[in-house]
Order: C-alpha cells, then sequence, then structure tokens
C-alpha cells in the first residue's frame, strides 16, 4: 500500500531537477559589468555598436569574460571592479566624444555569474527589491486635472480660429472650469457654429443653451475623450521620464504605470536623490527658428565668427548650422507629433498638429521665408539640439506641418517621439519617495539570510531528535520546499524584499506544521495498535484532509495581502502564497515519496523508527 | 522522544468559563487601550517623512534633535535604531504642496552635513498624504476580506457554529496583538499588518484542526457528552498543536533575534499571535461552541451506517 507508481518517483526527481537548477543562479553571485544603452531616442544600439563595444574593450586590455546584447543594449562582463570602472571610463570616452551630450549611456551594472547555459535556460538570481540592493524609489502622481484644462485651453484657441476662418460671429469664447462656452447673439449663427464646430471636434460634446439674445453653446468632454486625454498625459510623461532618466546612467531603471494617474519611478543603485528629483521635475522646450542664411552671415560663419542674432548649433550629422536667436515657436503650441508618409512622394514625414495661437504664427512665418530654412529645436537641460532644418516649400496654413526629406522611417518615428516626449503633459507630485543606502541593503541581506537559516537548523535539529528518522524525512523535504521556494522566485523573477525574506523564513515555520502533522497521526495510529505499514498509509491519508484546510485559510490571508498591499509587504504577500503552495507539495507528496521508498517494499516491518 | 505521553483526557473544558472571563477582560483591556490610547501609526499610514541616518561613532541625540528643531520642526522625534550609532528622525507632514514635505529630507540631510559631516543617509522614506490615506483604507479592507473570506470557508466546511467560534477566536487574537502596540506605543506598520493577517490565516488552522477532531470523535463516542468530547479531541491534538506553533515559533525567534530592527515589530506582532492563537483555539474557539450549543446532532447526520467502532475513553 505504500508504494509510488514509477512516475510519481520520476515527478519527484524532475522537481528536484527543477528546484536545484533554477536555485543554481542565485550560488553564482553577481559579477561587475559594464552596461552600454542608447542615450537619444535618435541613436539605436546595433550590432555594429556591440562589435564597436568589444573591441573598444578589448584595446583597453580588458578581458571580457561575458557579454549579453538583448533589448537594445548591451552588457559586458568583467574579472574585476578595478577593470569595471577602467571599461567604463574607456568606453564613455570611445563612444560619447562630447560628455556634455552623451549618445550613449554607459552606466556601472552587476551581471549574474552563472555560466551562459544556466542563462540560456532563462535560469536568473532572484531579483532583488530596492531594500535589499539599495537605491531610490519614487512614486509620482500627475495632475489630471491640468492636463485637461490644458487640452481644453489648446482647444479654446482652435475653435476660435476656425470660427474666425468661417465668419461665424461670436460673443465671446473661453473656458469655463471644465467647460468651453461660446456665446452668440442669434440662434441662426449658433446653428451653423454647431454644424462646423461639431464636426471638426470630436472629442467634444456641445449642448445649446440660455435665451434671446444671451445664447450659448457649451462644450464638454466626451468621457470616453477623458480618459483618452489622461491616457496620453500618462503615457507622454513616462516617455519624457524614460528619456530623462536615460542621461541619470542607470543601469535598470523601473518606470511603470500605476493605477490610472501614477508613475512607479525605481533607480537601483541611485544615490544622489536631489539629482534625481531635479531630473524628474525639469521640463523640455521645442523651438521654432529660422536660419541664418544671408550672405553677410554666411561668410562671416565661414570665417569662423558668429554674427550678431545668430547662435551656433549641430545638425544631426555634425555638420554645424548657424541659427537665429529670435524665437518663432514654442513647444507650448505643439499639440501632437506622428510619423507618417508625405501624400505625394510617400517619402517618411513627421505630422506635427499647431493650436490655433501656432497656426497663426506660422502660417505668418512660413508664408514670408518660403525657400528659406527652418530649424526645429530641442532644448534639454539648457542645451539645444537641431532636431531638423527642413526648406520652407510654401505657406503652410491650418496648423499641420509635415517635415520632410532625407529621413528614413525609423528617424521619423524618432523625431515625433522626440517631439512629443519632449515636455510633461502635466505637471507630476513626489507623493511617496523611499532611498536605500547601498550598506543597508546589504545588512538586510544579511540579517534576512541569517534568521532564515539559523531557524532552518533549529527546526532541523529538532525534528531530527524528536521524530528520528521521520524528522530526517521531514527535514528533507523542508529543504526541497526552501529550493523549489527559491526555484520559482527565480523563475518568475518576482521581487524579492526584506519582508519577502522574512516570509521565506515563516513558510519554513508553517511548512513544518503539515509534517508534525503527519507524524503525530502515524503515532497515533501506531499507538491505537495499527500495523506500521497501515500507520503511515492512515496518517498520510488523515493528515491530508487538515493540511488542505489549514493551508486553504492562510492562502486566503495571503491572497487577500497581495490584492491590497504594496511595495516591501507586496513582496511577503508573493513568497507566502508561493510557500504554502510549494509547502504542499513538498509536506506531503514529496515526504510521502521519501517513507515509501524507504519503507514501502519491507513486507514484514514491524517498527518505524519515528521516535 | 515525545514530550507529551498524555494517558487520561485532560479536562479542558471544566475550567473554560474562568478562561473565557479573563479571555473577555483581556479583550475589553486591548479594546480600551486602543480606543484610549489608540495606535502609534508607521508614516506609512500617517504620511511623513522617516529618515535613517548613521554616524561612524555614538551619536549625539541631543545636537541632532537640535539642529532638526532649529529647522522649524518642533514635533520631530529624534531617537536611536538599533544602534546607538544609528539615528531614526521622522518629520511630520509640512502644509501645502506635496512638493514641499517631498523635499524635507535633503534639507534635513543637508543641515545634518553641515553640523557634522560624517554623517551618512542610510535611508529615507517619504509618504504623502493621500497615499498613507490609501493604505489605512486598503489595509482595512483587506482584513475585512480575510475575515469574511475564512468565514465563508468554515460556514461552507463545517456547521455554523464552528465558523462563528473560530472567528470569534481568531478576532481575539487580533485585537489582542493590535492591544498589545496600543499599550506599548510599538510602531504599527505595513508590514505588522501582514504579520497579523498571517496570523489570522495561520491560527484559524488549529481551530480547524481542533474542529476535526471534534467531529471524528463525535462519531467515534457516542455515549459521551458534548464536553467530554470536546475534552478528547483537545488532548488527542495538543501534542501537535504545541509542536507545529513551537516550530513556527523557532522560526519567528529566530527573526525576532537576527532580523534587526525592520522586521522586530513584525516578528514580535506574530510571536504574541502565535501564543495567543495556542491558547484561543483551545479555550475560546472550542469553548464558543459549547457556549452556542454544539450538540451531536449538529455535526453526525441522523443517516448512519455501520462506524469504526467505539474508542474507550482510558
Amino acid at each position: 500500500m505504500n508504494r509510488y507508481p514509477i512516475w510519481k518517483y520520476l515527478l519527484m526527481a524532475g522537481a528536484l531537477a527543477f528546484g536545484l537548477i533554477y536555485t543554481l543562479p542565485n550560488f553564482f553571485g553577481e559579477s561587475p559589468a559594464v552596461q552600454v544603452s542608447s542615450g537619444k531616442a535618435t541613436i539605436k544600439l546595433d550590432a555594429a555598436t556591440v562589435t564597436r563595444v568589444e573591441s573598444i574593450v578589448e584595446k583597453a586590455g580588458l578581458e571580457i569574460t561575458g557579454m549579453i546584447y538583448e533589448g537594445g543594449s548591451v552588457r559586458i562582463r568583467l574579472r574585476d571592479t578595478d577593470s569595471q570602472l577602467k571599461a567604463k571610463d574607456a568606453l564613455a570616452a570611445a563612444l560619447n566624444p562630447v560628455p556634455a551630450d552623451p549618445s550613449y549611456i554607459v552606466a556601472l551594472n552587476l551581471l549574474s555569474s552563472s555560466p551562459q547555459w544556466l542563462t540560456a535556460m532563462k535560469a536568473l538570481p532572484m531579483y532583488l527589491g530596492l531594500d535589499l540592493r539599495g537605491g531610490v524609489h519614487f512614486l509620482l502622481q500627475v495632475d489630471m486635472r491640468q492636463a485637461l484644462t490644458k487640452r481644453l485651453d489648446s482647444m479654446t484657441a482652435d475653435m476660435r480660429v476656425q470660427l474666425r476662418e468661417r465668419n461665424i460671429r461670436h460673443g465671446g469664447i473661453g473656458r469655463e472650469g471644465n467647460t468651453i462656452e461660446i456665446r452668440f447673439r442669434d440662434d441662426a449663427t449658433r446653428t451653423r457654429a454647431l454644424g462646423v464646430l461639431r464636426d471638426s471636434q470630436t472629442d467634444l460634446n456641445f449642448l445649446a443653451s440660455g435665451e434671446a439674445s444671451n445664447l450659448k453653446l457649451v462644450a464638454q468632454f466626451k468621457p470616453e475623450a477623458i480618459r483618452r486625454v489622461q491616457e496620453s498625459a500618462l503615457k507622454q510623461n513616462i516617455t519624457t521620464l524614460s528619456n530623462r532618466i536615460n542621461e541619470l546612467g542607470v543601469a535598470e531603471p523601473v518606470i511603470q504605470q500605476q493605477g490610472l494617474e501614477r508613475i512607479v519611478v525605481q533607480l537601483p543603485g541611485v544615490q544622489d536623490t536631489a539629482k534625481a528629483k531635479d531630473i524628474l521635475g525639469r521640463t523640455a522646450t521645442l523651438e521654432l527658428r529660422m536660419v541664418c542664411e544671408s550672405p553677410d552671415e554666411q561668410a562671416a560663419f565661414a570665417s569662423g565668427t558668429v554674427p550678431l542674432g545668430c547662435e551656433r548649433f549641430t545638425e544631426r550629422d555634425g555638420r554645424p548650422i548657424l541659427i537665429r536667436r529670435q524665437v518663432m515657436l514654442t513647444g507650448d503650441s505643439l499639440t501632437d507629433a506622428q510619423a507618417g508618409f508625405d501624400n505625394q512622394t510617400q517619402e517618411p514625414a513627421v505630422h506635427l498638429s499647431l493650436d490655433a495661437k501656432g497656426t497663426r504664427i506660422f502660417r505668418d512665418v512660413t508664408r514670408e521665408n518660403v525657400g528659406k530654412r527652418m530649424a526645429i529645436l530641442l532644448f534639454e537641460k539648457g542645451r539645444g539640439e537641431v532636431v531638423t532644418a527642413p526648406v520652407i516649400r510654401t505657406e503652410i496654413g491650418g496648423g499641420r506641418v509635415q517635415i520632410s526629406g532625407r529621413m528614413t522611417t525609423t528617424e521619423a518615428n524618432d523625431v515625433a517621439l522626440l517631439l512629443r516626449a519632449g515636455s510633461l503633459a502635466a505637471p507630476m507630485d513626489i507623493i511617496e519617495e523611499r532611498t536605500i543606502g547601498p550598506s543597508l541593503g546589504a545588512e538586510n541581506i544579511e540579517k534576512g539570510f541569517l534568521s532564515t537559516i539559523w531557524g532552518f537548523i533549529a527546526i532541523v535539529v529538532f525534528m531530527c531528535i524528536y521524530y528520528t528518522l521521520f524528522g530526517v524525512i521531514s527535514s528533507i523535504a523542508l529543504a526541497i520546499n526552501v529550493l523549489l521556494l527559491i526555484a520559482l522566485l527565480s523563475l518568475l523573477q518576482a521581487t524579492l524584499t526584506l519582508p519577502g525574506i522574512a516570509a521565506i523564513a515563516l513558510t519554513l515555520g508553517m511548512a513544518i506544521d503539515a509534517n508534525v502533522l503527519i507524524n503525530e497521526r502515524i503515532r497515533e495510529e501506531l499507538r491505537n495498535g495499527a500495523t506500521p505499514q497501515a500507520a503511515i498509509s492512515a496518517g498520510y491519508d488523515r493528515a491530508w484532509a487538515t493540511i488542505l484546510d489549514s493551508n486553504i485559510t492562510t492562502l486566503i490571508a495571503g491572497i487577500a495581502l497581495l490584492a491590497f498591499a504594496s511595495g516591501a509587504v507586496r513582496g511577503f504577500a508573493v513568497v507566502h502564497c508561493l510557500g504554502i503552495l510549494t509547502s504542499m507539495f513538498s509536506a506531503v507528496f514529496f515526504s510521502r515519496g521519501l517513507v515509501n521508498f524507504w519503507y514501502g517494499r519491507q513486507k514484514k516491518l514491524t517498527q518505524l523508527a519515528i521516535g | 522522544m515525545e514530550f507529551f505521553r498524555i494517558q487520561k483526557v485532560i479536562p479542558f473544558m471544566r475550567h473554560v468559563l474562568v478562561l473565557n472571563v479573563i479571555s473577555i477582560a483581556l479583550f475589553v483591556i486591548a479594546v480600551a487601550a486602543i480606543a484610549v490610547r489608540g495606535l502609534n501609526f508607521s508614516i506609512e499610514f500617517t504620511g511623513g517623512t522617516v529618515m535613517e541616518v548613521s554616524y561612524p561613532k555614538a551619536a549625539d541625540l541631543e545636537r541632532i534633535r537640535g539642529t532638526v528643531t532649529a529647522m522649524g520642526y518642533a514635533d520631530a522625534q529624534v531617537q536611536n535604531f538599533g544602534t546607538s550609532r544609528d539615528v531614526m528622525i521622522r518629520l511630520p507632514l509640512k502644509d501645502g504642496s506635496g512638493g514641499a514635505s517631498a523635499r524635507q529630507s535633503e534639507q534635513v540631510i543637508a543641515q545634518l552635513k553641515a553640523v557634522d559631516a560624517s554623517v551618512e543617509l542610510k535611508r529615507v522614506e517619504f509618504v504623502g498624504p493621500q497615499v498613507g490615506a490609501e493604505l489605512f483604507a486598503d489595509g482595512a479592507l483587506a482584513l475585512l476580506i480575510v475575515i469574511l473570506g475564512i468565514m465563508i470557508y468554515l460556514a461552507a466546511r463545517f456547521e455554523w457554529k464552528f465558523a462563528v467560534a473560530a472567528i470569534i477566536a481568531n478576532l481575539h487574537d487580533v485585537v489582542i496583538i493590535v492591544g498589545f502596540f496600543a499599550i506599548f506605543q510599538w510602531e504599527f506598520s505595513l508590514a505588522v499588518l501582514a504579520a497579523v493577517l498571517a496570523v489570522l490565516g495561520y491560527s484559524v488552522n488549529e481551530s480547524v484542526v481542533i474542529f476535526d477532531r471534534i467531529r471524528e470523535s463525535f462519531r467515534k463516542m457516542r455515549r459521551a457528552s458534548t464536553e467530554e468530547t470536546i475534552d478528547y479531541a483537545i488532548t488527542s491534538t495538543i501534542s501537535r498543536t504545541v509542536m507545529t506553533h513551537g516550530s513556527t515559533q523557532i522560526m519567528v525567534l529566530t527573526i525576532l533575534i537576527f532580523g534587526g530592527p525592520t522586521l522586530f515589530y513584525f516578528a514580535l506582532a506574530l510571536t504574541i499571535g502565535i501564543l495567543f492563537g495556542i491558547y484561543s483555539s483551545i479555550f475560546v474557539a472550542a469553548g464558543v461552541t459549547l457556549w452556542l450549543g454544539l450538540k451531536r446532532e449538529d455535526l453526525i447526520k441522523p443517516i448512519k451506517k455501520k462506524d469504526e467502532g467505539e474508542v474507550e475513553l482510558p
């Protein structure tokens, strides 16, 4: 009766192998590495760059012990921290000739030292939370009211222009809180205006109100439009944040949406919170200016002087360009930028949408400057970069601007992204901050490890003395539990926090509960006169119902915690829930297998070593 | 080896009345403490800033307090954290925009550096008021859902009298744990809440095990009274109860000793929970079922075929 079919033994062996393999990477530790990734949206890290990176490090006389190229970044593993620093300096010097304007981010990182075949199987070390590795965590709240009013303001201006273009006379248009109000003197005009506006402003609901000479149209966002505006505001802020954080040189930043109006930013290894906050809060601006093209100016430029009223910039291909100081238009007027194609030539292009004020200015500027070049500059950290400087072919009205010529599809996409991402869609507030120093992180790991290992040893000693052989089997099952739990955590790459480590310890303490239950039952059956084989069988079977009950109630608590907790305590809940599942497998199925293996074949069993 | 070679059935239920009165008294004290003293909530719930700084030598708390007070934080708390070299500074929320509060820690550390350059910033935690309020609501909701979930499970699994008894027993534990935190003004953090929830799930087990045994004993012992049956059931599980709680407590004890200040109150809450868990599942849970008038018929359906035979009471 105490025999497992062969497949159950195979399952045990399989679980053991799985546990060993996926736990293994945690033992290799991590070795110093340098990570290179693109520093600008316009620069892609390709295979050629990887080869270049490789040759730069080798030229510096350093040995590369491993290399991973994935997701647009390359990580090079080095022998020690000394060569890591040297490699970083060599790479930074070679890849970023202008240190103030880095094309690539060269950051120090850690890379798992486990062998290649493990990494290939996606067997990675556990992902440590910020409280264990040190770093900064921010929770930012996007001010959605402002995002909406900003959008309403630009729509108001748009509508004003539209009405004027159609010669529809109105008695004033303006934003009132969350609505736009347009006043009219007579009903016919209002009906005409409604027809025009309804077609062009699809995001708004229009409502006619008022009477006699005080007729009004009240426009309000459609509910789905509100959601859309909020979503795009959040997305734009995330894009902008990512661009800015790139410049901090953080190896593995996490920038994630949380809920509908919050963004989580985690910067492992960053200690300088003041700088991080500064960068998160900064705004970038877009500017449209004319290029200095008069013969006099060009002559002066050729001779090396910068004429009055002009400024020197560099184009993306590295050529110098002279640009007027006078700003024609700023990014505030830009409502959208999308990559697409030129209608006639089918060339890749970027389509810009301007608001009403911008449209008027742009029309005037282009009318007066046909045949001349206009430059679009992106200013960030007080430094401008020429995104593109096209020739104006014709007067452009209507607020839709197309930038095309000498662009690939990728470039068009990048420029559109850059233009969109230049500024924040809405201001943000830091509503939560957590900074953990690196020494504290290491201390926390040590504390967590110590409590788990001592607790484990104490329980094993106790079990082995109290239940002799069955105690040994219970202890093996407990060890398997740890192994499986760590393997699962590594496989899922769930974030391990200090409360998470405490949960590992607690899970072990609770998991042994099942074995105690089983062992006590077997003793009881023996006491009541059952034969050893029958006692084992009855002990396991009867204990099972109780074990299931108790694990389900514990799981209810774990899942509720998982649903509501955040941060480090969430780490506790994850480990707690996983631990309950692994403990049912190891404490019941696995330990039974060991017992069966040991006693199952002995037909004339007279005694059990259960203390 | 065996600690519990129990030959006789221990008459647990004989003293149940006295113990239940004690339980009620403890419960009332705990509730009163929570109501009167309130809980010392961590900044996770209240919002505010906590900074942990470290000095190479023993820190001069008075000087740090002076520095912080001089910056206008009259009600800032400055105290040692773990060792004499580590100091924890708690700053209340500043009025005005979130930005002002978020900048507090930078200003304070800059000022401390100006006084003593050897200070090292180990940890900063800033929680804005809206986050704190949300965590509070979420925590309360989590607690409610756990209680409801367990109640539904127990009601489906057992008789309603058991479900009610188990929930009363476990709420008794939870209130007493929280009562301890109120009386001693220990910091009640999110980790402590996690510990409370874990205890809730864990000690329901204990009641479940005992109830399982009571049901089984009713089946075996036909002539015994309800009280005798419960006594027998508890006696036969007492060894297991002490063993499992003991082994869990070993683990919690190592966390208490080695886990450092961050996990200290977490482990403390677990310790109280585990100790009271043993007591409450025996005396409170079983006691309440007795008060609720548990009868054999509640558990054993009248239509019965053959039984395993009776077990003689020794």
